[in-house]
């Protein structure tokens, strides 16, 4: 009886399969065009999936290994499960193999099952509650209706007269098993990560993130630019529709396993943002429904069941609810952890920013003093409303080479709007000193520097960040230089990775990094640390948007300061609240995000961090009765630095002196 | 508002005359500060008045400058503004008194003083009296409409309101005291339109003959308090210095007002 039944199940199974996939991309594809090289991602998708995506899941050993059997057992036991039992080729080798799947299937979702035990707070329950008695119905199924096959059992027990029932409930939980794992691949249920989370990898909208054999893994944190030309063009993204068509798939991948919570700064400060739940969000808006069904973590302060949406009606509704509200996209301080953290490689922060764009370019709502801020930007290029003319104000003592008296240097010192702001001048001041001593050859564009656009790109202004970017990138290219240097990873970041869409293309660095290579190159000779015990505190835009973790350690190092290390370090640093425009439009939440930073501090127990980043230094020293200090890299060299012994062969003993010499030459 | 006074109300025709405006800081071309509160103003009442018209009138040139700054106007939410094309150096009282008594909106509405130009703040007066309209300077709100009788709130100094019941068509005029311009937003100010009209311009004679240079900052006058405690020191440092020596001239003929007004000027020096 089994044999008449089993085709029939996995095929009619498989059918629907097919049936809810079509339907899956027909919900993609409501959204816009995007380019993408369909074949070579597809090609590409094995490696993506294998070492590119498993970097990320590996984070969690137990959880990768739990993966690897339950995903790898069921990949291979479906596959065989089709050729032993749908067309009945009864091969023992086969058979055996099929065992062997199933049987690991079986392992790791016991280990699920395990997880499911009092599950963390940030993993969806719901569906996903059964997901693991599934699994097992699945494998356990596959593995007893196979037995007979290899002659583990004589075939008689199953097709034996009376065993009819056996026979049945054994059809029946295979039928459960192919149940949740075809159908609901497809149709919605949890399994649709798998489905969609593949083809997410093959076609990803920033396929730079992913390696090739040649190498890579790049990191792809530039926001795309919005094409302002043509008028007919959409400003952000108003309902889902709007979203690129890989975009919605990328919102369809998510396993609602709940690592974005965990890292989310909004989340943890009580501010009404879960970027679990926004994806979830997406996900209905693109299937048109309600969020009732969602078994996860709610946006703090705002209790499930009450928002809807449709794939062609708005996200934020002008008034009253809709889909998401809008102090949801503007808690968001564009930290990129939630990125970094997601297992499925979706892009929140695109998705945030798109939602943004609308808010901004077509609905003029940016919230609290974004309006302001975006005013200020226009009419006196930097968002303080400050003369532009005073720029330079701080540095009236310092005589400060201009680059439009010397048109050719090696460095374009790039000050950043920190330069109106009283406590960022001392850590430019910091910066002018070390670059004296070590004899840099640097200059600065004064008055002729304007606001780099980062505030009101993530603000949603996508037209004054490229109108600031554009006229940025006139003023830099009447001048020669190699390098910029800033102490602002803001505006390193928006220099480096966004001014490239636009036309602009500059080897840039963080004054970290600049100052690290000066000491290798023995530029700089530091007398040794004296204070007390210190740590730092990783920039968002340096780390997880520019990769550099080591410059400033190394720095630190060199002072000979022993870092210690917080609990959230590198790439998982906790933002310091300050990105994104968030203190501008200023989401009310339970406690405040540099109030938690700090926290971190203490409990690693240093007296002073160091940080490398202005929006860091005023967010962290805005905090009331902090138990360390906040310093400026550039601040604890200049502090630390010593005359250079004029003895040259002293000055280059970490180098030898011949490369010294050549450094100099090129000054 | 009570629902009864609600249903009286009809929308009205309202006219916003929106002028380019100047950041003080750089001199940028903008939407000026208080026709932008105007034009909020016009908006709000709209939103809560159905029915009601507005229409946004400059005159002036039309380059890509001003283009811009108007932009910030439209940005606000309209879809079109009536320009009344005219070159640089013509007088705009003429133009707008023309099209305002051919189109007879029943309320006009108007920033009180440029920021470029003159900006002696005397084109609302200049239009009342053109036009026989009623004038009401330093508008906080607009509060009813009924009959073609309008209800205002006019601020007075010191965060006084006095409520007036005006007749239409009247002109209205904002300072500071009006309503906080919404944010401009780039897609429909991009999307809106210019309806150009071309006009009989009058050059204005008066201010070519001028000499204008920028002005200098003035010396502030010291304020010397004498404050023995902390509430004395705020209430010095809140409160508008208390006129001392002044009068309050009622019923007195407009001669005998200039009179005054002429020797309180000699008195503080201004005039010599």
């Amino acid at each position: 009886m089994l044999e008449t039944l089993l085709p029939i199940l996995i095929f009619t199974a498989l059918a629907l399969a097919v049936i809810g996939a079509v339907r899956r991309i027909r919900l993609w594809r409501q959204g816009r065009p995007s380019r993408v090289n369909l074949l070579k991602g597809l090609v590409a998708l094995p490696r993506r999936y294998l070492v590119d995506l498993h970097h990320v899941v590996g984070r969690d050993k137990m959880i990768s290994n739990t993966h690897v059997a339950t995903a790898g057992g069921f990949v291979a036991a479906a596959a065989l499960m089709i050729l032993v039992h749908g067309l009945g080729i009864a091969n023992p080798l086969l058979g055996g193999l099929l065992l062997l799947a199933s049987a690991s299937m079986f392992v790791g979702s016991l280990f699920v099952a395990r997880r499911r035990i009092n599950p963390p707070a940030r993993l969806s329950k719901g569906p996903w509650m059964r997901l693991p008695k599934s699994l097992m119905a699945f494998s356990i199924g596959v593995f007893l209706i196979t037995l007979p096959t290899v002659g583990l059992l004589p075939d008689g027990l199953i097709e034996g007269s009376g065993s009819w029932l056996l026979a049945l409930v054994l059809a029946g939980v295979v039928a459960w098993g192919l149940g949740e794992m075809f159908f609901g691949m497809t149709w919605g249920g949890p399994m649709k990560h798998a489905f969609a989370g593949a083809l997410h990898l093959a076609f990803h909208r920033r396929a730079e993130r992913f390696s090739t054999k040649k190498g890579g893994a790049g990191r792809s944190t530039g926001l795309k630019a919005l094409n302002l030309e043509d008028e007919a063009a959409p400003l952000g993204v108003e309902k889902p529709a709007d979203f690129t068509w890989n975009q919605l798939l990328g919102f369809d991948a998510c396993v609602q396993c709940g690592r974005c919570e965990a890292v989310c700064p909004a989340f943890a400060a009580g501010q009404p943002l879960n970027p679990k739940k926004l994806i979830q969000d997406m996900v209905v808006g693109m299937a048109g429904g309600s969020d009732a069904a969602y078994a996860g973590s709610p946006y703090p302060g705002k209790p499930i069941g009450e928002h809807a949406g449709t794939p062609h009606g708005p996200i934020v509704a002008l008034e009253g609810k809709a889909l998401v509200d809008a102090d949801t996209l503007w808690s968001c301080t564009t930290c990129r952890a939630c990125v970094e953290e997601c297992p499925m490689m979706i892009e929140h922060v695109d998705a945030i920013v798109d939602m943004r764009r609308y808010l901004t370019l077509e609905r003029g709502k940016t919230p609290n003093k974004g309006a302001e801020v975006l005013d200020n930007l226009i009419a006196t290029d930097n968002p303080g409303g400050f003369d532009p003319g005073s720029r330079l104000n701080w540095a009236a003592d310092l005589n400060l080479p201009l680059m439009s008296d010397l048109k050719q240097v090696d460095v374009l010192l790039w000050l950043g709007d920190g330069a109106f702001d009283m406590r960022n001048q001392r850590t430019l001041r910091a910066l002018v000193k070390v670059l004296r001593a070590a004899e840099v050859d640097f200059a600065v564009l004064g008055t002729e520097e304007r606001d780099s656009g980062d505030v009101a790109r993530r603000l949603g202004d996508e037209a004054t960040f490229q109108a600031l970017a554009k006229r940025n990138i006139a003023t830099l290219s009447k001048y020669r230089f190699l390098q910029i240097v800033t102490c602002d990873p803001h505006s390193f970041h928006v220099l480096g990775n966004e001014y490239g869409e636009l036309g602009g293309h500059y080897d840039v660095r963080h004054h970290s990094t600049f100052i690290a290579e000066l000491y290798d190159a023995g530029r700089l000779t530091f007398s040794p640390w004296k204070g007390g015990s210190v740590t730092y505190h990783d920039p968002c835009y340096l780390g997880r948007y520019n990769g550099e973790f080591e410059a400033p350690r190394n720095v630190l190092k060199a002072l000979g300061i022993e870092v210690k290390e917080m609990e959230r370090s590198g790439f998982r640093s906790r933002c310091c609240g300050g990105g994104g425009g968030a203190p501008i439009t200023d989401i009310p939440g339970e406690r405040r995000i540099p109030d938690m930073r700090m926290n971190d501090v203490k409990e690693s127990g240093a007296e002073l961090v160091a940080v490398g980043c202005p929006q860091c230094t005023a967010m962290l020293e805005g905090v009331v009765d902090a138990s360390a200090e906040v310093r400026d890299i550039a601040e604890l060299v200049a502090d630390a630095l010593v005359e250079r012994p004029t003895d040259e062969a002293s000055g280059g003993s970490r180098r030898p002196a011949a490369t010294t010499t050549a450094e100099e030459v090129i000054v | 508002m009570r629902p009864d006074l609600q249903q009286k109300q009809q929308g009205i025709d309202v006219a916003v005359l929106v002028s380019i405006g100047r950041h003080p800081t750089t001199g940028r071309a903008r939407r000026a500060e208080q026709d932008a509160r105007g034009l909020e103003l016009a908006l709000s009442m709209g939103a809560e008045l159905p029915g009601t018209q507005i229409s946004v009138l400059h005159a002036g040139s039309q380059d890509a400058d001003s283009e811009a700054a108007l932009r910030g106007y439209l940005g606000m939410g309209l879809e079109s503004m009536t320009l009344l094309e005219q070159p640089e150096g013509s007088d705009a009282i003429s133009t707008l008194a023309d099209h305002l008594a051919a189109t007879s909106p029943q309320l006009v509405i108007t920033g009180a003083r440029a920021e470029r130009g003159e900006g002696s703040g005397l084109l609302p007066y200049a239009l009342a009296e053109q036009l026989g309209w009623p004038l009401v300077n330093g508008l906080a709100a607009v509060e009813t409409v009924e009959n073609g009788v309008v209800t205002l709130l006019q601020a007075l100094p010191r965060g006084q309101r006095r409520r007036l019941k005006v007749r239409l068509p009247a002109i209205i005029s904002v300072d500071e005291a009006g309503p906080v311009a919404r944010q401009s937003a780039f897609g429909p100010a991009r999307r809106a339109t210019f309806e150009v009209t071309a006009t009989t311009p009058v050059a204005d004679t008066e201010l070519a003959q001028w000499h204008v240079a920028p002005a200098r900052k003035r010396p502030k006058r010291l304020k010397i308090v004498k404050a023995a405690s902390a509430r004395d020191r705020f209430k010095a440092a809140a409160s508008k210095a208390e006129g001392k020596g002044g009068q309050i001239l009622t019923d007195v003929t407009p001669e005998q007002g200039a009179e005054a007004i002429y020797k309180l000027l000699k008195e503080e020096d201004v005039l010599r």
